[in-house]
């Protein structure tokens, strides 16, 4: 019996750290987002959900192979955080962040219903059944392994993007100081679109991903938003390395939690860890003491 | 003080009489909907119009509601009793949530944050209970036979009427108090500035977590009262990320910074969700979420102050130019 629940354990944790890596990428997309632009996206999750239905027409309707529409699907959901930026966030750079960050929670809403409307609220899978890999005694979903493996290059090519290339160190230099770099003749204007389209490109990916686990609904986004809020506040908002540690903790506590009972439950423990971690640590796990 | 006006007393006195006059069960059924969410988007507005902005309050209303009905259901506790001990809890949470926010300043993003994943976290809670909360399929408290007080159970509409509008009357008075106290005051300093406002002598932490617990108590009686009244609930109808933003959205439309925007935006909110509801039928599904949305970030962008608020600012602009 001890053995049995030995591998059961072991089989959790490696799972919570496959889950670690698509949150990390969910989080390091909200990150970058306010890291640059100083703006909370509260419907990254559904642009997620948006990206998914995209994968979901794209491989259903359309007959296109998943590696064909998995791109398509990122330059979808990036135009989609561009088009977010140009017509909901750019009106309000100005304005409180409050009023910012509640005309997002506006769009979550159309989001999820324009769904609720376009596609309904039938629970829709995509139909590929990816084998499951048997390791020793312990069974790993191959979907699960390759969203992992694909969220760490997603986020390697992001890290080499940033140090590597102009625009990177350009969008690096405006998270540090926003006032000063436009006076060095940065044209903000741009940076906050393409910061926004790569956002919007890390759903995509993500969308991607989890398109292999989850079920499609109009609702998706709720399953993993809040958890990714909670990641990101957990790191220290725009904290990029924070938000990564963060996402593996959390996606363990989930993980482990699941074990012992209902998934809920997992999430029920990782929110009691937050409160608690928010004593200890308010302004995030890596935060540097003042 | 202020000269005694007439007005109110008089909308006052024809609110109470309506229902003796005019008992049309659909209208009144739309009218106890909006008193009963005024009071809830009221008690949003406390603590909005300070700058604390919350999402937390789908989970404080889930909180009311869930607690009240469980404690009937099972433990046969009458809700008169059932009431008080939801909204303690709901003041319990308020506070374990609020106190390390407003402790250690997690302001702004932060605590929109925090508070997010408070309700969606509520919401997971119900969901994961399922065997006594019924999960996603929603929960019926037990009906007694008839009309029981002591039950908080009645059939006519005209006693939910009548509830319901002491309620909402209830949240203009706590509302009144609140603008006329020297809170107030505190609190808006700390919306300008924190640091300017602790210098000054006042305890942030403490004015903050006071006008959360308030806010968070009325909530949760919204909550228990919509429970009775509706005999219905499921974690989307009262818990959750979409019912709170659907506060703060019928604030913002109404306007956030006049006692009287929060009922302005129920009456839009819920009139609109039932002219599509009617004029849609089943299409609807969705539809209204659609346009609320729509129009949430449209008032965000050109009407920040709301209806209400916009309206009353032209009107005192006017004698001025």
């Amino acid at each position: 019996m001890m053995d049995i629940f030995d591998i059961y354990l072991l089989e959790a944790v490696v799972n919570g750290i496959l889950l670690g890596g698509v949150l990390a990428l969910l989080a390091l997309g909200l990150n970058l987002i306010f890291g640059v632009i100083d703006v909370t996206w509260i419907c990254y999750a559904e642009l997620v959900m948006i990206g998914m239905y995209g994968m979901y027409y794209m491989v259903q309707y359309f007959g296109l192979p998943y590696y064909a529409a998995a791109p398509l699907t990122i330059l979808l959901v990036a135009a989609l955080g561009a088009l977010l930026h140009l017509l909901v966030i750019a009106p309000l750079l100005t304005a409180p962040p409050i009023n910012q960050l509640l005309a997002t929670g506006g769009v979550l809403f159309v989001l999820q219903s324009f769904a609720t409307v376009a596609f309904g609220i039938d629970f829709r899978n995509l139909g590929i059944r990816l084998p499951v890999l048997q390791f020793g005694e312990m069974n790993f979903s191959y979907s699960r392994l390759l969203a992992f493996a694909a969220a760490l290059i997603g986020m390697l090519l992001v890290y080499l993007f940033m140090k590597r290339t102009f625009l990177g160190t350009a969008i690096r230099a405006i998270s540090q100081d926003r006032q000063i770099m436009a006076l060095m003749g940065v044209d903000t204007r741009r940076i906050y679109l393409i910061t926004s389209a790569l956002g919007g490109a890390l759903a995509g990916l993500a969308s991607c991903l989890l398109v292999l686990q989850y079920d499609i609904h109009p609702f998706v986004g709720l399953s993993f938003g809040p958890i990714t809020f909670l990641i990101c506040v957990l790191g220290g908002l725009g904290n990029f390395v924070g938000g990564f540690v963060a996402a593996f903790v959390f996606a363990e506590i989930i993980s482990l939690g699941g074990l012992f009972s209902d998934l809920e439950w997992g999430y029920v423990l990782a929110f009691a860890f937050f409160i608690v971690m928010m004593f200890i640590r308010p302004a995030g796990l890596l935060a540097r003491r003042s | 003080m202020t000269p005694r006006q007439p007005l109110p007393w008089f909308a006052g006195a024809a609110l109470i009489a309506l229902p003796f006059v005019y008992r049309e069960p659909y209208h009144l059924h739309i009218l106890i909907l909006i008193l009963i969410w005024s009071f809830a988007y009221t008690s949003w507005s406390m603590m909005g119009r300070f700058g604390l902005v919350s999402l937390g309050h789908g989970g404080f209303m889930g909180v009311g509601a869930y607690v009240t009905a469980l404690l009937w259901n099972h433990l046969g506790v009458s809700p008169w009793l059932g009431i008080p001990v939801a909204m303690t809890a709901a003041a319990v949470l308020a506070m374990i949530v609020a106190y390390p926010c407003f402790r250690f300043r997690i302001t702004g993003h932060y605590f929109v944050l925090v508070t997010l994943a408070l309700s969606g976290i509520v919401l997971q809670v119900i969901t994961a209970t399922r065997d006594y909360t019924g999960g996603s399929l929603g929960y019926t408290p037990d009906r007694t036979r008839g009309s029981h007080l002591l039950a908080l159970q009645f059939d006519d509409k005209v006693t939910w009427y009548l509830i319901a509008l002491a309620i909402w009357a209830l949240g203009l008075v706590i509302w009144r108090w609140v603008d006329g106290s020297m809170d107030r005051y505190a609190l808006e300093a700390i919306s300008e500035d924190e640091d300017a406002a602790a210098a000054a002598g006042v305890n942030v932490t403490w004015e903050k977590l006071k006008i959360t617990v308030i806010s968070a108590l009325m909530t949760s009686l919204a909550g228990a009262l919509y429970c009775q009244y509706q005999m219905f609930i499921s974690p989307d109808t009262v818990s959750g990320i979409a019912v709170s933003l659907q506060m703060v959205f019928a604030v913002i439309v109404g306007g956030l910074y006049v006692s009287l925007g929060p009922t302005v935006g129920a009456i839009i909110t819920i009139l609109l969700a039932e002219i599509l509801r009617i004029g849609f039928g089943t299409r609807a599904v969705g539809w209204d979420n659609l346009v609320y949305g729509v129009l949430l970030v449209v008032f965000i962008i050109f009407l920040p102050k709301g209806i209400l608020g916009s309206i009353l600012e032209r009107v005192k602009a006017r004698p001025k130019s």
